[in-house]
Parts: structure tokens; C-alpha cells; sequence
């Protein structure tokens, strides 16, 4: 187990975003939540990457208690976040947003480091330009470039297909294959292919709450599942 | 990346060349002002490294350079201490100033930390006058020419002031382009860009923009200090608003985010308001119309211009 949460609550307001949620991420398994619009989904990554702060419940991170810890001190300890909106540096070559990542987790070899992580994602030839200036699927990789770079323990991936065209989403199954169950992967999708192909667990939130988790062919038989998301 | 990084120290090695060059063919009236350009171009670089490196635009340097300026001259004046540690005490007098107030202002951001650090610089030029017994307020003091030496150099002494000028003005060029170049200027330059998402790399925001703001405070410390033992005078003037804007458009005249940038602009300004004071009393107004065309057709400021278009290797 690398991750549990127990009691994980947030409300804005009079809205349940989270409601009471127990969760269990095992160790290298690729798990995907899903649910629908207003689920409480990426408000729940949030409150794991530290990005919101709960109202109540704990977060418990290999073994250690990180409720409170704040968003940078976690990425420390191994948990990287991908942005669901894009969120690279524009300005900035392609080579020095993934840099920034790489420098992070105190590599002795910045420039051979950086060329290899951005060699993973199939962007070494666009190294020198500005990342402003390249296509959207080429920018949503380098995001998840960057997460990567950090050589996380847990690498969370807000909504990574959204908006990519059919053939950049084989490769994004591609990439998440090639880690090779190395690093714990939790995954945000509306895609259900995607979801069914990579996911080995799956856990469906609703209004807040969690409805269920299992695998694949447990989530698609689960008669709730069925009735608040997969049936509509 | 190595070719790209040898152009760039050799274009600023040229720099620093060229003005040792200067030394000794300049008339003694541009001596002067070039000396007098490259103590305050530290001050600017200063100001660049919070506003051009890290995106915080303070409007309130002037108390970091008067903090240096005056923890060097009361120590000579009252304290009786010589020119070597009274510059060592002036440059920490800076950083410590930048230090405490980044600790209370970096609490806001954006406009909210604009009015907190001119507020905390318009505290600091009141006190000045507030305890006029010991700076003379306004009218300021003249630090004695015998107080202004550090061992055998007589600072005093023009070809010494350009000198002394000089070691300084490169020692802060060549740190701020080690800077530039390092990963902690890449995480400066990061949180200016996308402050979340270097939050989300693991980097904590606030502790660097306090390490960015305490070295540009020893910039500006160091300028303030060097400034009244090179030209001995110490004067309220210096911790006004009119010095926590000046950097600014230095800066934004040179180039914000460009290590040259601090640099050409003072030099520009230096010469505009120079010499169009001599052609008008309206000298500011030829500043202002300056100011407009630079907004207008450069907003990046000469060199970011320059590097837009032509040198994308220019740190």
C-alpha cells in the first residue's frame, strides 16, 4: 500500500466535493478514477497532492502521515501531478520546462538527464524550442514529461487524453505501458477505452462519495456503477 | 549549450574589458559619470534580480540602497569605523533590510506587494529625517576624504573611484550571469513565469523569491555603501521614491531578465537626462517621451528585444 486515505472530506460551501472517502492505492498498480462531471475527482487528486487542504479525514503516504504537509514537501517526498489544463511553462524552451523537473530530484547530470526524459516522450528533437509554439498534443506529452521527470513513486495524471487525437492517445497508453508497472500511476479519464486497457483497479466516485472500486470486469458487472455512470 | 554559454562570457568579459579600456582614454567629466553609472548599475542589477528574474515588481528599493548607504556612513561618521568594514557592514545592512522586509511583504503579491514595500520604504526615508541629529536629514553629511580610503587606495581619488568602481560593477555582473545560468536562476525564473506549476515540481515559492529578494538587497546594500565612500555623500535624497523608481526604469530601459540589461539602461538614462538638461529645464519631460516609445515599440526593453529577435543565446 502507498497511499490510503481514511474519512478524506472537503465542502465548498454547502457542496460535498469530497464526502467521507476511504481510499487504497497499491504499490505500482495503475489505477483509474472515474465518475461523472462534478464528481469530486480532481478535487480528490488535490487534496492528495496537497494543492486543497481537507476539511477533514488523513492522508497516509508510504507510511507517513502528509495531511499537512504542504503541495512542494510532497512532491518531494514522490508524488508529481500533471495538470487536467495544460500548465507548462509558455515562455520557456522545451528543454528548460523539463529541467526545472529534472534539477528537482538533484541530478548530478542536468543536460544528459534532460535530453533522456524528454527522449521518453518523444519530444528530443523539439529540446530548443519555445513550448509555447508547440501543437497541444505536443504540450499535453510535455506535461506529462515533466511529471515524469520527477521520478515519482506516485505520478497523478489529471484527464492526460483530453483533447489528444486517437493516434496520440495510443501513444500516451504506450508511454504509460513502457513504465512497466515501475511507478504507481493514478489516472484521471473520461476515456473508457483508455481506461479499460491501462487500469488495473478502478475506483468510481459519485457526488463526493466513493461507489465502488475493483477491477475492470468487477466496475463493468457493479450494478450501482451501472445505474449512476456506465448505463447513462 | 557550452558554445552558447562561452558567448556569453565572452561577450561579458568584453564588456568589463572595454570599460577598463575606457579608464584611460575618457575625459575626466565622463570619467566621473561612467564611475557613477556603475556603482548605481549594481544598484539596478540589484532590482533586476527581484523584478526581472523573479516577476515581483517592488517599489521599494530605494531602502535597500539608503540601507547600505547609510549603515556605511553613520558607522564612519559616528562610529568611527574605517572605509573596509564600513562597506562590509553597508552590503550586510542591505541584505538584512531585504531579508526582514521580504518576510513581512512577501506575505502579499502583485499590486498588494507594490504598496507594501513602497510603504516600508517611505518608513525608512521618514526615520531618516525623523533622527536628523545623526543623518541630518534632508541636507544629509559629507563623509571627510580622509575617512574614505581602504588601506592605501584613497577611494576619493578619481582614477581609484573608477577603479574600485569597476572591481565592483564586475564581481556583481559575473555573479548575476553565474545566476542566470544556474538552476536556481532556472526556479526563479520558473516561479515568474507559472508560479503553480513550479509549486507542483516541488519547489517552495516563497523561500525562494526571500532568497531572490536578500540578494538583491546585498546588490543594492553593496551599491548604497560604495556610492558614499565614492562620491562621499550621504543624503535623505537617496532613500526618496525618486530611487525606488529609477532602478525600475533603468531596468525596463535595458531590458528586465537580461544580465547586460541593468547596465545599458542606467547608462541611457544617465546620458538622456545628462544631456537633455543641458538643451531644456523640461528634462524629464524627454525622459517621459523616451519611457512612451520604449512601452510602445520595445515593451521587453532593449536587449529582451534584442534577444527576441536576433541573440536567443543572450542571458
Amino acid at each position: 500500500m502507498i497511499l490510503e486515505t481514511r474519512g478524506l472530506t472537503r465542502h465548498f460551501g454547502g457542496l460535498k466535493a469530497v464526502e467521507q472517502v476511504d481510499f487504497d492505492l497499491e504499490t505500482n498498480e495503475v489505477h483509474a478514477l472515474i465518475g461523472p462531471n462534478g464528481a469530486g475527482k480532481t478535487t480528490f487528486v488535490g487534496l492528495l497532492c496537497g494543492r486543497i487542504a481537507p476539511d477533514a479525514g488523513t492522508i497516509t503516504f508510504m507510511g507517513r502521515d502528509i495531511t499537512r504537509l504542504p503541495a512542494h514537501s510532497r512532491v518531494g517526498l514522490g508524488i508529481a501531478y500533471t495538470f487536467q489544463i495544460t500548465s507548462i511553462y509558455a515562455a520557456l524552451t522545451v528543454f528548460d520546462n523539463v529541467a526545472i523537473a529534472v534539477q528537482r530530484r538533484g541530478s548530478r547530470h542536468l543536460d544528459t538527464d534532460t535530453r533522456a526524459a524528454l527522449a521518453r516522450v518523444g519530444l528530443d528533437n523539439e529540446a530548443d524550442l519555445v513550448a509555447g509554439a508547440l501543437s497541444y498534443g505536443h504540450q499535453r506529452l510535455l506535461e506529462i514529461a515533466m511529471g515524469l521527470a520527477l521520478d515519482p513513486r506516485l505520478l497523478i495524471l489529471d484527464e492526460p487524453t483530453q483533447g489528444l487525437a486517437d493516434s496520440e492517445i495510443e501513444e500516451f497508453k504506450a508511454l504509460v505501458r513502457a513504465l512497466g508497472h515501475s511507478t504507481t500511476v493514478l489516472l484521471i479519464e473520461h476515456n473508457m477505452d483508455v481506461v479499460m486497457d491501462l487500469a488495473d483497479r478502478i475506483t468510481v466516485l459519485n457526488s463526493g462519495e466513493k461507489l465502488a472500486t475493483g477491477t475492470p470486469a468487477e466496475i463493468r458487472a457493479d450494478p450501482t456503477v451501472q445505474t449512476a455512470y456506465l448505463g447513462e | 549549450m557550452t558554445g552558447a554559454g562561452g558567448k556569453a562570457l565572452a561577450l561579458h568579459l568584453g564588456v568589463i574589458g572595454l570599460l577598463l579600456a575606457l579608464h584611460f582614454i575618457l575625459p575626466p567629466y565622463h570619467h566621473t559619470n561612467l564611475a557613477r553609472v556603475m556603482v548605481l548599475a549594481v544598484f539596478a542589477m540589484g532590482y533586476n534580480i527581484t523584478f526581472g528574474y523573479t516577476g515581483m515588481l517592488s517599489l521599494g528599493h530605494a531602502l535597500f540602497f539608503a540601507s547600505g548607504l547609510y549603515a556605511t556612513g553613520l558607522l564612519i561618521q559616528h562610529g568611527a569605523w574605517s572605509a573596509g568594514p564600513g562597506l562590509v557592514a553597508g552590503v550586510l545592512a542591505g541584505g538584512a533590510m531585504a531579508l526582514a522586509v521580504g518576510l513581512l511583504a512577501l506575505r502579499t503579491t502583485g499590486v498588494a506587494f507594490m504598496i507594501v514595500t513602497l510603504m516600508f520604504a517611505q518608513a525608512g526615508y521618514l526615520a531618516i529625517l525623523y533622527f536628523g541629529s545623526w543623518t541630518r536629514g534632508d541636507e544629509g553629511f559629507v563623509l571627510d576624504r580622509a575617512a574614505r580610503a581602504i588601506g592605501p587606495f584613497d577611494l576619493s581619488d578619481d582614477a581609484t573611484r573608477y577603479l574600485v568602481a569597476l572591481a565592483l560593477f564586475s564581481v556583481a555582473l559575473l555573479v548575476n550571469l553565474r545566476l542566470a545560468r544556474s538552476p536556481s536562476g532556472r526556479v526563479l525564473v520558473a516561479i515568474r513565469e507559472n508560479e503553480e506549476r513550479t509549486r507542483m515540481l516541488g519547489y517552495d515559492p516563497w523561500r525562494h523569491r526571500l532568497g531572490a529578494l536578500a540578494l538583491s538587497g546585498l546588490y543594492c546594500g553593496a551599491a548604497g555603501a560604495a556610492y558614499g565612500l565614492l562620491f562621499g555623500y550621504v543624503g535623505a535624497t537617496f532613500a526618496s521614491i525618486q530611487y525606488s523608481i529609477l532602478p525600475l526604469l533603468y531596468v525596463l530601459l535595458g531590458g528586465a531578465g537580461t544580465v547586460l540589461g541593468p547596465f545599458l539602461g542606467t547608462l541611457l538614462m544617465f546620458y538622456l537626462i545628462d544631456l537633455s538638461s543641458a538643451v531644456t529645464d523640461a528634462h524629464l519631460m524627454v525622459v517621459g517621451v523616451a519611457l512612451l516609445a520604449l512601452v510602445l515599440f520595445a515593451p521587453r526593453g532593449l536587449l529582451g528585444a534584442l534577444r527576441a529577435r536576433f541573440l536567443p543565446w543572450l542571458p
